[in-house]
């Protein structure tokens, strides 16, 4: 192929480097979210491998990849945390994480703002309003 | 409300009971161990349907074409048609060869075998008694030595498998085993690995196994080992891994005591104050690139991985063996 990666056919899941660039981010920002005295017990008494698998599918959909969850889906996902009190700060908490993740990887910050504008939309399917 | 047939009787199953849970509350005898999928020790298999995926976890998958299934992992989905494994693959006979108190609650079971038997030190077996009563246990010992398996069976207040072990099982006897199982064993490769090892109690068995099997394959990289136990009188080998670390310049051991009182012969043999894991973690900074074993009480194993994994560590660099006791009266 001769075209630059400049190109502006390449989706921003393409720019991010696809699957891989999932992989490198899911290690950082998985951890990152376990370290978080503010969230952590959100994630607590989950299997660490199916976890870490769940935030591959979460990093998937922030970075424009292919999915298939709704927003039906993404409500039905965070029922259970939203009885357990998940409110505007955790979600701005993950929202942190994520911008952090991408700054620790050298992601440029047009295609963070991207990314973060990707998550903040599903804000009120998470939250369950 | 599905029904479950096994040989002439027909078996309700409710909805939020597993195939285990219905045969149990059914008084049909069937081996089974750990009731979550780890011993598989309740194997069976589906002679209709396929069962669901869940079920299988874990599997071969040998086994999994051929509809086979943890009883403890099946919420049937239809009524389903099931049988007892036939004589579950290779079973191995082996007689007792030493009986031996290591601390007052934990016993030093070698077994003999004969036939061909291939595993790795830290893996588990299933050990089945002459009424079909089976337990899981880690191998203690390397696979250089020639036919023989050493396990530390810990007494559990009331517990059918251990108790039997410690005060009927007798010098000669028979037992049956499974094959060996679990990936928590040493892998010769990166051999410049730093290891960080953490058990509690008879968790020590495959730590033990897997430090002598790292230290004759040569591995070159630091190996720590943490082991703990409320009081003093719980550790054991204490002589023999010392005399490891002063053979193994890369070898490192800390015996943690985390009981409340200390007795001085405790201080005087030199033990660290605390929880194994707990000095473990705090001592070590960073565990990125490291190599991590973590052996003993599910609660222990469960918060080290994720703290460990925290601390730097990848996840699939982190091995662990839960010794998850069923809950056999439950
Ligand atoms: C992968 C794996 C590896 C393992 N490796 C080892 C090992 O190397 N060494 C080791 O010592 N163990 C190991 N275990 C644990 C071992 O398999 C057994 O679970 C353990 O020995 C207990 O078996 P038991 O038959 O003596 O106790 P069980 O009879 O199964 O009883 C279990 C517990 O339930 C309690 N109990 C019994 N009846 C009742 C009742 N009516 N009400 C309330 N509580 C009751 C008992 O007091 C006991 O504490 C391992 C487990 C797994 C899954
Ligand atoms: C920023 C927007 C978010 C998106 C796009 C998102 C997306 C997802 C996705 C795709 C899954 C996997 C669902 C599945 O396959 O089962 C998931 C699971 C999960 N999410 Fe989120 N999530 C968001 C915010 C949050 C927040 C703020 C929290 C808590 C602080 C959270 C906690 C979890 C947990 C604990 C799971 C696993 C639940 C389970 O094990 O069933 N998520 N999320
Ligand atoms: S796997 Fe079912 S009882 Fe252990």
């Amino acid at each position: 192929m001769s075209e630059t990666p400049e190109t502006k056919s390449a989706t921003l899941f393409e720019q991010l480097g696809g699957a891989g660039a999932v992989d490198a981010a899911v290690d950082i920002f998985y951890r990152k979210v376990l370290a978080d005295y503010r969230i952590n017990r959100f994630f607590d008494n989950v299997d660490m491998e199916k976890q870490a698998a769940k935030q591959k599918a979460f990093l998937t959909m922030a970075f424009g990849g292919p999915h298939n969850y709704t927003g039906e889906d993404m409500r039905k996902g965070h029922e259970n945390l939203v009885r357990m009190g998940l409110d505007d700060s955790h979600f701005d908490a993950v929202m942190e994480h994520l911008g952090a993740t991408l700054q620790e990887l050298n992601v440029p910050q047009a295609l963070i703002a991207q990314v973060a504008a990707i998550a903040e939309s599903t804000r009120n399917d998470v939250l369950g309003r | 409300m599905l029904n479950i047939k096994l040989g002439e009787s027909k078996i309700p199953c409710q909805a939020n009971e597993s195939v285990l849970d219905a045969l149990l509350k059914a008084n049909i005898q069937i081996p089974y161990g750990c009731q979550q999928g780890v011993c598989q020790s309740c194997l069976m298999r589906s002679l209709d349907t396929t069962p669901p995926v869940s079920a299988q976890a874990g599997l071969k998958d040998t086994l999994q074409k051929q509809n086979y299934f943890l009883a403890c992992l099946c919420h049937p989905e239809q009524d389903m048609t099931i049988a007892l494994p036939e004589q579950q693959g290779a079973l191995l006979n082996a007689s007792v060869i030493k009986k031996q108190l290591l601390t007052p609650e934990i016993l030093r079971l070698v077994l003999q075998y004969d036939a061909p038997l291939t595993f790795f030190a830290g893996q588990f077996v299933n050990l089945q008694r002459f009424d079909g009563l089976m337990r899981s246990y880690s191998i203690a010992n390397s696979p250089q030595q020639d036919k023989v398996l050493e396990f530390h069976i810990r007494r559990l207040p009331n517990g059918q498998f251990s108790n039997w072990v410690h005060d009927e099982l007798e010098h000669g006897a028979q037992l049956t085993l499974t094959e060996a199982q679990g990936s928590c064993h040493y892998l010769p490769g990166r051999m410049e690995q730093p290891l960080l090892l953490i058990g509690t109690g008879s968790g020590l068995a495959p730590l033990y196994g897997i430090i002598n099997d790292a230290l004759a394959q040569g591995h070159t990289g630091a190996i720590h080992l943490y082991h703990g136990s409320r009081n003093h009188d719980g550790l054991y080998l204490v002589d023999e891994i010392r005399g490891l670390t002063k053979q193994f310049d890369n070898f490192n051991y800390t015996a943690c005591l985390s009981g409340a009182c200390i007795a001085e012969q405790a201080i005087e043999a030199n033990y660290a104050q605390g929880r194994a894991h707990d000095l473990a973690l705090n001592t070590i900074q960073n565990l990125k690139g490291w190599r991590i074993y973590l052996c003993g009480h599910p609660e222990m194993v469960n918060q080290s991985k994720r703290a460990a994994y925290i601390k730097g560590a990848s996840l699939s660099d982190i091995y662990t063996d839960a010794f998850l006791v069923g809950n056999h009266n439950g």
